[in-house]
């Protein structure tokens, strides 16, 4: 699956860093229907997590309602070099994952 | 044929209104202020929710309704004693009233969310927070949307 994630690479220890993310997925709202009336079954990622060196540092419960191609931004202290990871978990045993590092001095 | 101008005219009169079509729109199911208010209260319980704190940055006025981009900001020096637990984002009358829920906590740095929403109608969006001290705090914005979403035909 197709993530893009924005994390700097570097930080001063202390600082608070932008985290972006964005990942590919239809988010298909269960409310709409086909031109002959049958009603679109609805597909969507219902949960989102980031991870910092095995520690969650931000979690969201998404709905119908957050457009397609979900776009996540929030923050985080630098605290240690290390590793950021993110989970999207959705409808129909959707799962995907994705990673980014950062060196903090 | 009427002989007489009040006849003509009641006549005429009676054509139109006969003759219109009726226009019948399928409402989609739609989320209304009380469904909102019972969303909120799930989350809220029975603690007040004090208007303050909670900036949303959304457009007012939308022509796609498809793709809002949205910012929430609160308020709080995100310290161990003192930080934003969660925030919580909903609107009106989308077919749900729920958005999205975001959790934080003091290792944030800084309580901002941004993502991109979908919106069905003019409607009002609200943001609210959850702070270290169980207290809630809200902003409402009204959106003026002029294509919706959610609810299109597929093609």
């Amino acid at each position: 699956m197709a993530a893009l994630i924005n994390v700097p690479a570097k930080a001063r220890r202390g600082d608070v860093i932008e985290i972006r993310t964005l990942t590919s997925h239809i988010m298909e709202t269960g409310f709409r229907h086909t031109a002959d009336g049958k009603l679109v079954p609805r597909d969507i990622i219902t949960s989102f997590t980031c991870r910092y060196n095995g520690t969650e540092i931000f979690r969201a419960d998404l709905f119908p309602a957050i457009a397609a191609n979900p776009y996540l931004s929030f923050f985080t202290v630098a605290r240690e070099s290390g590793r950021f990871e993110f989970e999207w978990i959705g409808d129909n045993g959707y799962s995907s994952t994705a990673s980014a590092s950062i060196t903090v001095e | 044929m009427p002989t007489t101008r009040r006849q003509f005219l009641s006549l005429a009169g009676g054509v139109t209104a006969a003759g219109t079509i009726p226009i019948v729109t399928l409402r989609p199911l739609q989320a209304n202020p009380a469904m909102l208010n019972t969303a909120i209260r799930n989350v809220v319980g029975e603690a007040p929710v004090r208007t303050g704190k909670v900036k949303l940055d959304i457009p007012p006025l939308v022509e796609n309704g498809n793709t809002v981009p949205m910012t929430v900001t609160v308020a709080s020096p995100m310290t161990a004693d003192d930080h934003v637990k969660s925030i919580h984002v909903f609107n009106e009358k989308n077919p749900q009233p729920n958005i999205g829920n975001f959790y934080l906590g003091p290792s944030s740095g800084r309580a901002q969310v941004a993502t991109r929403i979908r919106l069905a109608d003019t409607q009002r969006v609200v943001a609210i927070a959850r702070l270290s001290d169980d207290s809630f705090w809200q902003i409402a914005v009204d959106v003026v949307v002029t294509m919706a979403a959610c609810t299109e035909e597929m093609n």
